[in-house]
């Protein structure tokens, strides 16, 4: 199964982050990443670019309404995603307790499993 | 670590909207600093014990209220309030204060807090001291290291700005749609302040001065929170990202400046650039075009350009129009004459610069520049005496060292040309 792990967090604290902090988070979690693709489990890792610099398409009746910023004011921000295929939902689980291991702090991780999943390519 | 390092950067986020959220609780600079402070200590100790809070910021508010009144009483002799150990169980206080402080009571205290500190009679090396005290909490050695000057000098400079601003009377009411405006381009311009001094420090000063760009663009991330549809607070922090993306590439090994075109471009950081590009598109969908934003802009077609050659000239010369059309100055001028000079050379960027001579006549780059064009001419003696001039006028070791590089390839060019005629 493909599981989309989405990982969430007050951007005004990671944003805290000094240079050194966020160098050391993310050598922390490309870790557990490193061991999840060595078993060929790990698809796509996003990291996104804070809210702030979003733009959100609202549907409406008539013709959609852009706004800025995200697509909801919450407390805890879209910060990035892992594709993951996983046996289960548990090993899933396993997958994300590892990130919230190595990452300080409060936030979550929440656990979607993909309906549909195209690999296309783009260039980076 | 963990615990640390999050505290630490919980406490960090909170502190601007403490702090102002406390000032206009106790109307006193120094109370409010003061309250956030004890609040803080209450925090390391209670946070590790009793978890995080749900909202940092509302506990270290209602707790260094409480702090801060407590002080306020016992300097009166009057009884003091609950201890910590009551104070740290705050789940209903802290839903309360949470509903009351909720978006607009924060973002306008914010705004007076930054607004405090660029306030007009304050000189500019002030206002930015003062920011980074009160707003950031920057430590008094901290901001020293970065002014390079001693920690008594700038604990001096910050103490006379506040002495300086408390005797000014500070405006507490809440402000108008006008008077919002004025305030939020007042503390933009504050920011860009600090962005400028890190950013135009010199090799030797770049590190140590590296935290003041980090610390505006941290103070540009707070304004587009609290006002995220401003297209020109896109702008400013979109034109703070994508300069700041460049500062590895911007110094060589001998501590010489780089210009533009012969940066290596892998240096540049390329998340903080998308973040900026993404800024300035979406802040251009709101065509209220201003100065922050067309900068951004003509930063961001360099950051676009994957080599030199691939800048999109023509329409930095547009931006540049534009500018001058919004903020007429003759250094604009002279930055649309490089453009210039790139899509119709460097005769007709000459005459472009030509009337500025007198407005511009102590100014390094003017020279640096006119050198540059009539040395492309191959006007040389003339080109000498522009850079002669320009040696003069540096500010910086390094930008003697780099107009010295041009005098150099003149004379290695003066010596192989007549070494031609000798042969010939």
């Amino acid at each position: 199964m493909l599981y989309a792990v989405l990982c969430y967090n007050d951007e005004a604290v990671t944003s805290a982050w000094s240079k050194q902090e966020d160098e050391m988070v993310m050598g922390r979690l490309m870790k557990v990443q490193e061991k999840v693709a060595r078993q060929g489990r790990l698809g796509p890792v996003a990291r996104l670019v804070p809210t702030t610099a979003a733009t959100t398409l609202r549907k409406t009746r008539d013709e959609p309404i852009v706004i800025d910023g995200p697509f909801a004011e919450t407390k805890e921000q879209l910060l990035g995603f892992y594709m993951v295929d996983m046996p289960s939902l548990d090993a899933a689980l396993d997958f994300a307790r590892e990130l919230a291991a190595a990452n300080p702090g409060v936030g979550s991780y929440e656990i979607r499993p993909v309906g549909y999943f195209a690999q296309n390519g783009i260039d980076t | 670590m963990t615990d640390q390092v999050w505290i630490e950067a919980a406490l960090s986020s909170a502190r601007p909207q403490a702090v102002s959220a406390l000032l206009r609780y106790f109307r006193d600079l120094d109370t409010a600093e003061e309250a956030y402070q004890e609040a803080c200590l209450r925090a390391l100790k209670s946070w590790p014990k009793n978890g995080p809070p749900r909202d940092p910021a509302a506990w270290l508010i209602f707790v260094g209220r409480n702090a801060g009144v407590d002080a306020v009483r016992r300097n009166k002799r009057l009884t003091a309030l609950p201890d910590e150990e009551k104070l740290s169980d705050l789940d209903d206080a802290e839903a309360s204060v949470v509903e009351r402080l909720d978006g607009a009571d924060y973002r306008d205290d914010i705004l007076r807090l930054l607004f405090i500190c660029c306030h007009p009679d304050l000189p500019a090396t002030q206002q930015i001291a003062l920011a980074l005290r009160i707003v950031s909490g920057l430590s008094v050695r901290q901001i020293a290291r970065a002014f390079l000057v001693s920690e008594a000098a700038m604990e001096q400079r910050i103490t006379r700005a506040k002495g300086r601003i408390g005797g000014a009377g500070v405006p507490f009411e809440t402000p108008g749609a006008v008077e919002r405006a004025e305030r939020l381009a007042a503390v933009a311009a504050m920011v860009y302040l600090v962005f400028n001094e890190g950013y135009s420090a010199e090799a030797a000063e770049a590190r140590a001065r590296a935290p003041l760009c980090e610390e505006a663009i941290r103070l540009g991330r707070l304004l587009i929170r609290l006002f995220p549809t401003e297209p020109e607070i896109m702008g400013l922090l979109a034109l703070m990202l994508i300069q700041h993306a460049r500062a590895d590439a911007r110094f060589g090994g001998d501590g010489n400046a780089i210009l533009l075109e012969d940066q290596d471009r892998s240096l540049w950081k390329a998340p903080l650039i998308s973040e900026g590009l993404a800024l300035i598109d979406k802040a251009m969908r709101h065509r209220r075009p201003g100065a922050y934003q067309v900068q951004a802009a003509i930063a961001a077609l360099h950051a676009r350009a994957a080599r030199p050659e691939d800048t999109d000239w023509p329409q930095i010369d547009l931006l540049y129009r534009s500018l001058e059309a919004l903020q007429p100055s003759p250094v604009v001028t002279l930055n649309r004459a490089v453009a210039v000079s790139k899509i119709a050379g460097p005769a007709a960027a000459l005459d472009l610069i030509e009337p500025l001579a007198d407005r511009l006549s102590g100014y390094f780059y003017f020279f640096g520049v006119k050198g540059n064009l009539l040395m492309q001419l191959g006007r040389n003696a003339e080109a000498r005496v522009a850079f002669d001039r320009a040696i003069a006028l540096a500010n910086t070791a390094a930008e003697a060292a780099h107009i010295r590089g041009h005098l150099d390839r003149l004379m290695a060019d003066a010596g192989k040309a007549s070494v031609q005629r000798g042969a010939s």
